[in-house]
């Protein structure tokens, strides 16, 4: 007979190794994913698909230069819109906080941020690809910025917020005006947590495709202008993935391999700058 | 050394315009988060006005979907979102609550951060590329071996019965599974982190094991925030679109099978959109698009609700 006692003993160690086991499922699930691109991908990856033109179905090669450059085009711009909007709306948030309008724009922010990147795509195509009668790389940008500004402006405001009162009273006391103090220390207190979260807000719509389908659509060529349908690498992705085309499967898993490798590296880079960095000490 | 200036007026004044100036430049940034969002309920709800005038709330219903007939109903898209959804919570709501358990309670800190970063990553895996994991392994994978062995253990049920093609609604809700991991293990971690060290101490001192005080004490604290994770999760499944698209099947029509192809609303916006033409197609599709995002802000809105409660310190980040 197993006493009481014991028992209670082996539901413990038994439910504690579950909740192990749970935690190192989740996290092979990861590994899985990067096996299988690496594997995949590695092997259909040369050079010719950085800088080669994607072919038509049926003849083997090309390689995705447009989409890779149309998606930094992309993504650049829509990082030139989103990240200053949501720099400044963060700043707002944590330093000028009046109680009412800033707990409507967190929270605004908040569902914005979990709105269905496929929404965003068909609000986008309203507000731009209609007006302007045309797909184009900007209405893409616009609907990546959308995605971008609510996840700059939260990560912001809680980087501000981390700085210690002491240095704003600090600067204050020395007769800086209260931009002043704002500029010149506040925020370069909090650089480094900034520019983490502005990474990771940009890898993270880096990899976005439903905001894409219906703005920037795709382009069989090289584009120079944002005002043309342009390829970018995820939308690329999901097309050459869904084909019925032996050759366009490899392709999209070389894509997938460049995708996953860009995101990560962003990943990576931004855990270092803010490891390297607290720049200031928590008080 | 401290000296007495009398601060000029004049400099005085500038120093005051000049933060007027700032807050109200700040501000209005801020303010543009707020147009956005209701710019885009108004965009939304003006384009979507033929369908709404044409079918009214019984497009909700209807279960026929045939743009060539001008005849919409959006019930098997909606039923679609909802089953994939419900389905990968189903797996992602135990194992992620359990590696949550593991990484706040047992896991050593060092370890605990280091598996926490490995879980972050795995948030920001795009979509697309979960949708080529389930489109070349989780799909042939299925039709092999999970369709057949859940047909042979569980067929009795009738969600279980019938042919597997591979793609259909359980792929999809088991991708999204994966894709829920990173939301429920993060939230529910740091609800769990946020419980008071008294509550297991005191159950512990009490003679408590390690596992229940776990299970009595520490998660039913939690539990507001846990619930939190659980609708933010939901929220980001309901929504997903691409790796979705991929697997589902893409085929308007309600079945019990969880083997059967069907369609998500995110699916047939992705995969018609473009496509549409005339004003009605469009317009069905926008106010389909706008039913989404009606059904995601309000579980977002109690996710952050539940969150707020249990963490204290204004709405949590995700």
């Amino acid at each position: 007979m197993i006493s009481r006692r014991q028992r209670r003993k082996i539901v413990n160690d038994l439910m504690l190794t579950l909740t192990a086991v749970c935690c190192f499922t989740t996290v092979a699930s990861l590994f899985v994913i990067l096996g299988y691109l690496l594997y995949n991908g590695g092997k259909s990856l040369d050079w010719n698909f950085f800088t080669k033109l994607p072919l038509p179905a049926g003849e083997l090669g090309g390689g995705m230069g447009n989409a890779i450059l149309g998606s930094i085009q992309i993504v650049a711009f829509a990082a030139a819109i989103g990240l200053p909007v949501g720099l400044f709306a963060g700043i707002y948030l944590a330093e000028f906080e009046d109680k009412n309008f800033a707990f409507l724009v967190r929270y605004t922010a908040d569902l914005l941020n979990g709105v269905p990147s496929i929404v965003v795509g068909i609000f986008a195509w309203t507000l731009i690809v209609v007006p302007m009668r045309g797909f184009s790389a900007f209405a893409g940008s616009v609907a990546l910025s959308i995605m971008l500004i609510p996840i700059v402006a939260r990560n912001t405001e809680q980087f501000l917020r981390e700085v210690p009162t002491f240095l704003r009273e600090g600067a204050l006391a020395l007769g800086a005006s209260k931009w002043k103090t704002i500029a010149t220390v506040v925020v370069p207190a909090a650089s480094k947590g900034i520019l983490t979260g502005m990474i990771l807000g940009v890898a993270r719509i880096a990899g976005e495709s439903a905001p894409l389908l219906f703005t920037s659509l795709n382009n069989q060529f090289w584009t120079s202008s944002i005002n043309q349908p342009t390829a970018s690498l995820p939308v690329m992705i999901f097309l050459r993935a869904v084909s019925p085309y032996e050759d366009w499967h490899r392709q999209a898993w070389a894509a997938g391999l460049v995708l996953i490798v860009m995101v990560f590296l962003a990943n990576i880079a931004a855990r270092y700058i803010l490891a390297r960095g607290v720049s200031v000490p928590r008080g | 050394m401290a000296t007495n200036v009398a601060v000029v007026p004049a400099v005085k004044r500038r120093i005051q315009v000049g933060d007027a100036v700032a807050r109200i430049v700040t501000a209005a940034f801020a303010g543009v988060i707020l147009l956005i969002c209701l710019v885009l309920i108004f965009e939304l709800w003006i384009h979507a006005a033929p369908a709404r005038n044409k079918f009214g709330l019984s497009f909700l219903i209807g279960t026929n979907w045939d743009p060539v007939a001008g005849d919409f109903g959006a019930l098997p898209f909606i039923y679609g979102t909802i089953v994939t959804s419900l389905i990968a919570l189903f797996i992602s709501v135990p194992l992620g609550l359990g590696a949550a358990i593991f990484l706040s309670e047992l896991a050593p800190a060092g370890l605990s951060s280091g598996l926490t970063f490995l879980v972050e990553l795995l948030a920001a895996i795009p979509s697309v590329i979960y949708g080529l994991m389930a489109i070349f392994t989780l799909e042939p994978l299925m039709r092999s071996y999970i369709a057949p062995f859940l047909r042979a253990t569980l067929g009795f049920l009738p969600f279980f019965q019938g042919p597997s093609y591979g793609v259909g609604y359980l792929t999809a809700g088991m991708i999204l599974s994966i894709m829920t991991f990173p939301f429920i293990i993060s939230v529910s971690r740091e609800a769990l982190l946020a419980v008071p060290r008294e509550q297991r101490e005191a159950a512990l001192a009490l003679g408590a094991t390690k596992w229940e005080s776990t299970r009595q004490v520490v998660v039913p604290y939690a539990r507001l925030g846990i619930m939190g994770s659980i609708f933010l999760a939901l929220a980001r499944a309901l929504g997903e679109t691409m790796a979705v698209t991929m697997v589902i099947g893409n085929t308007p029509t309600i079945a019990a099978s969880l083997f059967a192809p069907g369609y998500s609303i995110a699916a047939v916006l992705a995969n018609e959109f473009t496509e549409a033409t005339g004003t009605l197609h469009p317009a069905t599709l926008i106010n389909l698009a706008l039913v989404l995002f009606l059904i995601t802000i309000v579980i977002n809105g109690l996710a952050r609700l539940l969150i707020i409660a249990t963490t204290g310190k204004g709405t949590a980040r995700a």
